[in-house]
This record gives structure tokens, sequence and C-alpha cells, in this order.
């Protein structure tokens, strides 16, 4: 894979969904999707509960092949690497794209344990105490948790727990950062320490966040994707789509599509 | 845009008040007389059997009960540290075959026997299996080593029948365990880049060890207490445990056998090493209720 990369152009993109439709058994989830991730930016994704953000999220480091009945038409490439071509391991794509989860999801290990756990899996041979400071200190959690470190994890308030989330996935040092609804849970003071990490982080990282928070979509993103759901022919059947995926100011500003100027300005449904 | 005051409805409160004679409230106390008379009904049998077993096994309490071997018939003094010793043994021999077999063929069922044939025909075995009758275990156990002279009447023997009785208890408990610990958390470990063994090894089992101990503790009181597998399996011995390959005595069978002698002293015996099984089980009973204060999910 590093050959690959070294070629690669000043316009490249990092992930590229081409043509993508999402099963989950026969239900079709989302359907046609085009996109092109670029690199070191905050790519936004917002949109309507149910519409399949989190779907496609999940498809970028192929974590929906732990769901039963996931299918997956179309290409999503990998700095031009088909993501599910027969000899990807999906293991090694993730320790690539990392992910931090819409709910707070610590294991029952101690504080120190959980962020070690992902370099200590990839056989991480630096300093690991080091390692686990600095990711705990650029989620913002250091200095709540430096003196408890022998503590487990669940012991820690929601809010905390997901900082922990995210320094685990930090301490990977994964490329790509997916972030699915990560301050849902966080008061706006960490969430502001949130939305400055990713700020920091974009400089080496490319990330994409899921949100329902329009400011915080408008504060942190360089480009928006507007998901939508429309219904289908079966009965109560829904569809998510790509309405529109351009730079945020556009987005939130003067978007081409009707239904995302409507969403945007909080006019919906 | 506050709208302006409106005059104040005046609302009827009476019936926030608890009225008894309503129906609702005799119907709640009926209920509650008849579940607590229910309750001690069932508590009766539980609290007789265990105070009748405590006082006839107190007299009995002494050191050498724990030391010494019984008496020859007719005479008194000595004990049934044999017995224990022996129960000690098979269990431990039976927990050695279950435990191991039992978690990973459950690690099976709910990691990888998704949708997979096999696991629902495991399942299936595993829930009739618990249904065996324990003689049917100890006949197994007969029929596979003591008949065919591969250990005889032997300590192995009887840890094999008593592992069979523990095997669908262990496979039940870890494999609801497992399917406790959410999907979230299995995504979380993989997506970070660890494998599915290394998810399984290092994050699901951690997780689920307490209700593992717990199902392993249960396994293990309902073996100790187990006589019908054991006397045509481990058979019996007067003499202290010769290795796993001869016959040996246990608690068990020990009461079994002298309960039913012209003895006195052996029948005081009896009563001792039933309140000694008695605690035995509650001691587990309560490790495990320690070892799973902390509930992870
Ligand atoms: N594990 C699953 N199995 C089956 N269907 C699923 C699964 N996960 C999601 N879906 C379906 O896919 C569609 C999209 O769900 P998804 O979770 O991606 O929405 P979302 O946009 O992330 O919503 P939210 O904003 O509420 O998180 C929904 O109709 C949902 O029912
Ligand atoms: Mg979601």
């Amino acid at each position: 894979m590093t050959q690959q990369i070294s070629t690669m152009t000043a316009t490249e993109t990092v992930i590229q969904a081409e043509n993508v439709n999402i099963y989950y058994g026969s239900n079709l989830a989302v359907r046609n999707v085009f996109l092109d991730i670029p690199p070191r930016q905050i790519t936004a994704f917002i949109g309507p509960s149910g519409c399949g953000k989190s779907t496609i999220l999940r498809c970028f480091n192929r974590l929906n092949d732990l769901i039963e009945g996931f299918r997956l038409q179309g290409r999503i490439t990998y700095h031009n690497h088909n993501l599910y071509a027969k000899d990807i391991d999906p293991v090694s794509v993730r320790r690539h794209i990392g992910m931090v989860f819409q709910k707070p999801n610590p294991f029952p290990k101690t504080i120190y344990d959980n962020v070690a756990y992902g370099p200590r899996v990839n056989n991480y041979e630096g300093n690991l105490d080091e390692l686990v400071e600095s990711s705990l200190r650029r989620a913002a959690l250091w200095d709540e948790v430096k003196d408890k470190l022998g503590e487990n994890g669940f012991s820690l308030s929601g809010g905390q727990q997901q900082r922990l989330s995210i320094a685990r996935t930090i301490a990977v040092d994964p490329e790509v950062l997916l972030m699915d609804e990560p301050c849902s849970a966080l008061d706006p003071i960490a969430t502001l320490k949130i939305e400055e990490l990713m700020k920091d982080l974009k400089e080496k990282y490319t990330i994409i966040i899921v949100t329902h928070n329009m400011q915080q979509a408008a504060r942190v993103s360089d480009m928006t994707a507007f998901f939508n759901a429309e219904a289908t022919a079966e009965q109560g059947g829904k569809v998510g789509y790509l309405v529109e995926f351009d730079e945020t100011t556009k987005i939130f500003t003067q978007p081409s599509q009707e239904a995302t100027q409507d969403y945007v300005s909080g006019r919906f449904g | 845009m506050i709208p302006a005051a409106q005059p104040q409805k005046s609302v009827d409160l009476g019936d926030l008040k608890i009225d008894h004679s309503s129906r609702r409230s005799l119907f709640t106390i009926a209920m509650t007389i008849l579940a607590s008379a229910c309750m001690l009904l069932t508590l009766i049998p539980l609290i007789a059997v265990l105070t009748y077993v405590f006082l006839q096994g107190f007299r009995r309490f002494n050191l050498p009960l724990l030391t010494q071997l019984p008496p020859p018939p007719g005479l008194t003094e000595g004990g049934i540290a044999n017995a224990i010793l022996g129960t000690l043994i098979v269990v431990g021999i039976a927990a050695i075959i279950s435990v191991p077999f039992g978690v990973l063929a459950a690690v099976f069922l709910a990691e990888f026997g998704k949708g997979n044939p096999l696991a629902r025909w495991v399942r299936f075995a595993t829930n009739v299996l618990s249904g065996v009758p324990s003689i049917v275990a100890g006949v197994f156990a007969y029929g596979l080593l003591v008949k065919t002279g591969l250990t005889g009447y032997s300590a192995i023997a009887g840890g094999v029948a008593l592992s069979v009785l523990m095997l669908p208890t262990i496979i039940r408990t870890t494999d609801e365990a497992l399917q406790i610990v959410p999907k979230e958390v299995r995504m979380a470990s993989v997506g970070l880049g660890a494998s599915n063994y290394q998810t399984i090894l290092k994050i699901v089992l951690p997780a689920a060890v307490p209700s593992i101990i717990t199902g392993v503790t249960l396994a293990i009181a309902r073996a100790a207490g187990e006589t019908a597998p054991l006397i045509f399996t481990a058979l019996n011995s007067s003499f202290w445990p010769g290795g796993v390959l001869e016959p040996i005595s246990s608690l068990s069978v020990l009461v079994y056998n002298f309960a039913t002698v012209p003895y006195e002293p052996q029948k005081q015996l009896a009563w001792a090493g039933a309140l000694i099984l008695v605690l035995m089980v509650l001691m587990t009973s309560i490790a495990a209720r320690l070892a799973t204060r902390q509930k992870t999910y």
C-alpha cells in the first residue's frame, strides 16, 4: 500500500464511494452514494435520523462486516484500493481507518488499558506510558484521570467515557478518523474541546464526522454531505440517499437543493 | 410572546389520596397477602431441611471429623476426612474436564454460531442434556470407562460422570453471558484493529467472566451433591484416596451408605457428612456471589 500512496497526486481523494448501495438483509438502506473524501479536512455528514449516515460511515472501515445480512454493491476505495476486494484484510483496513462511536463504550478494563488496548493489539513498540498520556491529553481527558489510570473505565461519567473512546481511537494513530456523533453525550465545554481536538488533528488526519448539530457542522467542517431518506415502494420502507455534497459554507449559505436549504435552516418536514 | 395569564381552572385533587376501600386497593392487598403466603410456604421446607441437618450434624462436629478415617462398623470416633477429600477430587476432575470444553463450546455458539445449523443442534443437544437424569450420566461413564476396563471403578470415572452433568449449565450460562456483551464493544475492539480472536479473548471473555464463574459454581454445587452417578463409577472406599485410578470415597455416597446402616456412630457421621455437603454448597454459592458482585454489562 505504501508504494501507491507515494505516487499520489495533489488532487487525491482518501476515500471514494462510487455508486454504493447498502443492504441489510433484503432491505435497501442506502442507495446510489457517490462521495470523494478529501485528505486532511473535516467532512461532516448531516441528515435526519435513519437516513443511513452511520451505515455509510461503518462501510468505510468494514465494520459492517460484523452485521448479519449486510451487503454492499458498488465500490469504496481507500487510496485507490477497493476496500471490498477479496484480497483486502479488513483487520488492517481498520488499523488505517479508526472509528469513534455514537454511544460511549469503554472496555471493561482500567482507563490505562482501555487506551493501551489498540496499540497492544497492533504490537506497538514505543513507550506505552507516553502514548497513553499523550492520547489522553489530546482527548482533553488527562487532567481528569491522571490520578486514577488504574480505575475501571466504567467509573467515568458518560462524557468522560466518550473522551476515553476518542483517546483509545487516536492512540492507534489511524490516517482516517470516523466519528459517529462523538459529542452527543458531551456537555458544551467538552464538545468545544473535542472540536478543538478535531481541528488540531486535521493537520495530519482525515476526519469524517456525523452530527445532528448544525452549528457544529458549520463550525468544524470543511465539506458537508447532506443525506435524506425517502419512502420506498414497499410498505413502511425507507431508503437513504445523498442529496448534496459540497463545501460547508456553500451548503449552509446557498445550497443548490431546496431540501438542503430546508434542513440546515431547520424548516424540515 | 408569553400567553396572557388565564384564570386558574379549579381541579379536584381529592383522588390523590389513598382510598383503602377502592377495588384497586383491595386487589393490591389481597395479592400481597397471597404472594407472601406462597413465599412463606416455599421457605418452610427449605428452612426445615437446613435446621434439621444442622441440628443433627452439629452434634458430631469436631476436629477428628475433618482429619480421620471412618471407624470400622460398631466402633465410635473417627471422621469422614477421606470422603471430604474424595468429593473435592472428583468434583475437581469434573471441573477440569467440563470448564474448558463448556466455555469453548459456548464461545463457538455465541461468536461463530450465528445462522449456523450446527450451532442450533449443539444448543438443542445442550438443552436435552440438561434434562437428562443424573443416573443416566452415571450409566454413560460406567459404560464408557468402567465396563470397558479403561479406568475401572475410579475417581476419573466419577469425574467424567459429573462433568456430563456440569456441561449444560456451563455452556448455557457462558453462552448467555457472551451474548450480553454489547455489539458496540465488539465493534470498538475490531475497529481498533483487533482480530476476531483477540476481541473474544481480550474483551468479550473477560467481560463475561463474572457470569461464567456463577455458572461454573452453580454446576459445581449441583455436581457435589450427586450420588447416583457416583455409586457405580467412583464406587466407594474406606481409606484415603489412593490416586485417580482407584475407587474413591465421596460425601454423598458416604451419606447414602451410612444413613442406612444400623450403627449409631455411622448414622451420626452421615448427618455430619450431610451438613458438610450443605456447607460446601453454601460456600461455593457465596463465593460465586462475591465474584459476580461487579457485573460488567
Ligand atoms: N444493524 C442493522 N441491521 C439492520 N438494519 C439496520 C442496522 N443498522 C441500521 N439499519 C437500518 O439502516 C437504516 C439507516 O440506519 P443508520 O443507523 O445508518 O441511520 P443514521 O442516519 O445513522 O441515524 P441516526 O442519526 O439516528 O444515528 C435504518 O433504516 C436502519 O433501520
Ligand atoms: Mg447513526
